[in-house]
């Protein structure tokens, strides 16, 4: 697997997450290794921070496993807009 | 401060078969070892380096969030899977969570750093440790609490 960037994670994320909005942030400078992620996607409604995380740990299997390191936050629409859209 | 941690490391000092097999099917013997570890304590973390030396940043948040949360280092474990290339592999499997460090309470996984920094904020962390008794106890002579009220 080819080294991930900002864009190819951040497309891979939308697809399969179904996210409507989802931010990647390179934190390792450059070198394509760590990564982290806000994810706002209708797919958590239901869920505690243990199932979303579980659910993006198993849509992004490979790439989290090609990675040094991997954090992420994950809210459903409705929390996101209750937070005015920031964390 | 969580100093017994580090005498709490028993026996992942495993014989390697000399015969190299995937990682991803964990042996027997590494699971036992890996289920024996989580019930060593009641506050479990699998974490990069030791809790005085943590090796990565995201075991150094953990291990700070977990003293600041008053955890009591009798009833706290780690286990550090930098010294084992196997428990590095085998705890990813077994708990079905990619990355390090891994928090477990009374055997049940929790999360990671993400969940444990996110659960510290919201009080969630503080509420499960103190449900599950592993708490430094509060004692009547140390200043623990402190009624501050500002004199008018």
């Amino acid at each position: 697997m080819s080294a991930l960037t900002v864009d190819t994670f951040k497309q891979i994320i939308q697809e399969r997450l179904q996210a409507e909005l989802v931010t990647v942030e390179d934190m390792s400078g450059g070198c394509g290794q760590a990564f982290a992620v806000i994810i706002v996607s209708p797919l958590f409604q239901g869920k505690n921070k243990l199932m979303r995380h579980r659910l993006v740990n198993n849509a992004l299997k490979e790439e989290i496993a090609g990675i040094h390191a991997f954090t992420q936050k994950g809210f459903t629409p409705d929390e996101w807009a209750a937070q005015g859209g920031k964390v | 401060m969580f100093r017994r941690a580090l005498t709490n490391i028993p026996r992942f000092t495993t014989v390697r078969p000399n015969f190299s097999y995937p990682v991803r099917f964990m042996s027997t013997e590494i699971k036992e070892a890996i289920d024996q570890a989580v019930a060593s304590s009641p506050v479990v973390l699998f974490m990069k380096g030791t809790p005085e030396f943590p090796q990565c940043g995201f075991s150094r948040a953990t291990i700070q969030l977990l003293g600041q949360q008053g955890v009591d280092p009798e009833k706290f474990a780690a286990y550090n899977v930098l010294e084992d290339q196997e428990l590095r592999d085998a705890i990813k499997e077994y708990s079905n969570w990619p990355t390090i460090p891994q928090l477990y309470v009374k055997g049940e996984f929790v999360g990671g750093c993400d969940i444990i920094t996110s659960m510290a904020q919201t009080g969630e962390l503080a509420e499960l440790l103190e449900a599950n008794d592993a708490l430094v106890p509060e004692t009547d002579d140390g200043i623990e609490e402190a009624e501050i009220t500002p004199r008018r």
